[in-house]
């Protein structure tokens, strides 16, 4: 992120915040995914506070460098690959004879590593959700500097 | 006595939002009422929704926001006045005395009819191993309810996608000159 000079964007003082922030609530969203069996949050909200630290970056920098970070082809992709991880993840249910069931070890309470499916499942959705509204986002931008330009 | 005072808070924001003259105002009074349905979430005791609810409204408010700001689209509040009032109150007499018949037979405020639920409570942690038991419902029990909806999620992305796609959009503007 070297490119604070640049004309695109905010001004100075919203792309510093930006830079010093974004990290944070990347990692924040992450946090509350792979948390998501011990406190409150999910997959579901976890996504979407990962895709906020996209769009963040996207109204600060402008969006030229939000698609330099995650391109439409990207964003699509891994978004894909949440849906395909969650299906295997329920399909994975059939070694222990039926469709979504918890075959994994369930391990100690309260620990990280326990509940069994429970945690792939929260990182499947969270990958699925988060890529999925950064790619609407991108889609939506990047129409209306189509629009602009004509 | 706070969630009355929330409650009040959203129908105003609502009315706000309907009675507004410009769009933005009214972007802005619905994400109001979003923040306050946040915080009912919060005093009914579920931070699971409250959190869901909060992002979810950010990010609803930012794409309505660079949505309406350039685009200040005046509301078309014109024709058959008469015809629309008298239909207005005729679906609201109806959907509200098909509401007091449903609502007659809810239990009470905070007294729900424990079937399913208490079994999912006593047995929740035992049976996945998950402390957070929001989680365990929507991962384990009923994780059919998390496919479907996970499934829409895909199919909308899709669709916004199909249409939002540049080489269409490059032939319609070329046809219609922009």
């Amino acid at each position: 992120m070297v490119v604070s000079n640049s004309k695109t964007g905010m001004s100075l003082i919203v792309k510093t915040i930006t830079r010093l922030t974004v990290g944070l609530i990347l990692l924040f969203g992450i946090y509350i995914i792979l948390h998501g069996h011990l406190s409150p949050g999910g997959g579901f909200a976890g996504g979407v506070i990962i895709a906020l630290s996209f769009v963040h970056l996207m109204l600060a920098f402008g969006k030229d460098v939000a698609v330099a970070k995650i391109s439409q082809n990207v964003a699509s992709n891994l978004e894909s690959l949440g849906a395909l991880m969650f299906l295997s993840i329920a399909l994975l249910g059939f070694l222990g004879g039926s469709f979504f069931l918890n075959v994994l070890n369930k391990g100690m309470p309260f620990r990280l590593f326990s509940a069994g499916t429970i945690p792939l499942s929260n990182i499947a959705i969270g990958l699925k959700v988060g890529v999925g509204l950064v790619a609407i986002f991108l889609v939506l931008v990047i129409l209306e500097g189509a629009e602009n330009k004509k | 006595m706070e969630l009355h005072l929330l409650l009040i808070f959203m129908l105003l924001a609502a009315i706000v939002a309907l009675e507004a003259k410009d769009l933005l105002s009214s972007v802005i009074a619905v994400g109001a009422a979003g923040f306050a349905l946040c915080l009912a979430f919060l005093i009914l005791k579920a931070p699971d929704l409250a959190i869901t609810q909060l992002v979810v409204e950010i990010l609803c408010l930012i794409i309505l926001i660079r949505a309406t700001i350039r685009k200040d689209l005046p509301l078309a509040i014109e024709g058959r006045w008469v015809f629309n009032t008298i239909s207005t109150l005729v679906f609201i007499a109806v959907f509200l005395f098909f509401a007091w018949t449903a609502l007659k037979e809810l239990p009470d405020f905070g007294d729900p009819i424990m079937g399913v639920a208490k079994k999912y409570l006593e047995e929740g942690v035992t049976k996945t191993g998950a402390v957070n038991l929001v989680t365990a419902v929507i991962l384990d029990f009923r994780a059919y309810d998390t496919l479907g909806e996970a499934t829409v999620l895909f199919t909308s992305v899709i669709g916004i996608m199909a249409i939002l796609r540049r080489p269409g959009r490059k032939n319609k503007g070329g046809r219609d000159g922009g």
